[in-house]
């Protein structure tokens, strides 16, 4: 008898193990593919940081001493408009949003992106101190190019107005604290 | 600018000797060939800071200390 259930269970083991041995090696082999796939370059925090830190440095050389103020302050720039009554705010990675600084009226967004073309799958975006000197330097050198290439939507698309005017008013209570005014240069 | 590394050093040089200014201009070249966007930051009469976006190299004043790539602007999300 117990001869038999010996027998039966060797039977019943090797038959289990031709169905279950495959499988524990599938797993493992997609196991180990999938470690294999695994990017060799992964977010670094410290990379990101030290190219933020050159980013700011490089934003703060190009812009003015009321500027890189507002941007370290506030988290966002005003850059005037080349028609008169008009500015725009920028932020990182968020729409250009184009208001009237008199009445605080939001005007527009303008969506705009500067995506890296020279990789086949698209790339990390730039750190937020160089998306801001991008559509810094776009803005003050072809306002209307880059306007022309933005997607135009109305206040509220993508960047809560609510928000935006608090912006203003931070801003407005910024200057004053610092002597200046809301009217253009 | 580089996305992921932020700001890269092309090349250097001084535009008044010949050999540097050839390896500025093809180097030049080669950023706008890859469809980045070149712009000189510069201070107006009026004291405001304001880019100047380049096309070429002749376009770049000649005392101008560095010259800016940046990818080219594209609408965002729809």
């Amino acid at each position: 008898m117990l001869l038999a259930l010996c027998a039966t269970g060797i039977v019943v083991g090797a038959l289990l193990a031709e169905v279950i041995v495959p499988r524990i090696n599938d797993a493992l082999s997609r196991r180990r593919a999938r470690r294999k796939k695994a990017p060799l370059v992964g977010y670094d925090p410290g990379r990101e940081r030290r190219a933020e830190q050159r980013a700011r440095q490089l934003l703060r050389s190009c812009v003015n001493e009321e500027e890189w103020a507002m941007y370290r302050d506030l988290g966002f720039v005003r850059v005037w408009g080349r028609g008169d009554g008009y500015a725009y705010l920028i932020y990182p990675h968020k729409p250009i949003v184009a208001f009237v600084p008199q009445t605080r009226e939001l005007l527009n967004e303008y969506c705009v992106e500067f995506p890296d073309m020279s990789r086949p799958y698209g790339s990390a975006r730039l750190p937020d101190s160089d998306d801001v000197l991008a559509k810094w330097m776009a803005l003050t050198g072809d306002e209307h190019g880059l306007v022309r290439r933005a997607n135009l939507h109305q206040p509220g698309r993508q960047v809560d107005p609510k928000a935006v005017r608090r912006d203003l008013w931070r801003l407005s209570a910024w200057e004053k604290t610092r002597g200046g005014s809301v009217s253009a240069p | 600018m580089k996305p992921g590394h932020g700001e890269v050093l092309v090349a250097e040089g001084d535009v008044d000797v010949p050999e540097e200014e050839r390896e500025l201009i093809e180097a030049f070249r080669r950023q706008l060939d890859e469809g980045l966007w070149a712009a000189v930051p510069k201070t107006t009469n009026n004291g405001r800071r304001e880019a100047s976006m380049v096309k070429s190299f002749d376009e770049i004043p000649r005392d101008a200390d560095r010259v800016i790539f940046f990818p080219r602007a594209a609408g965002g999300a729809r």
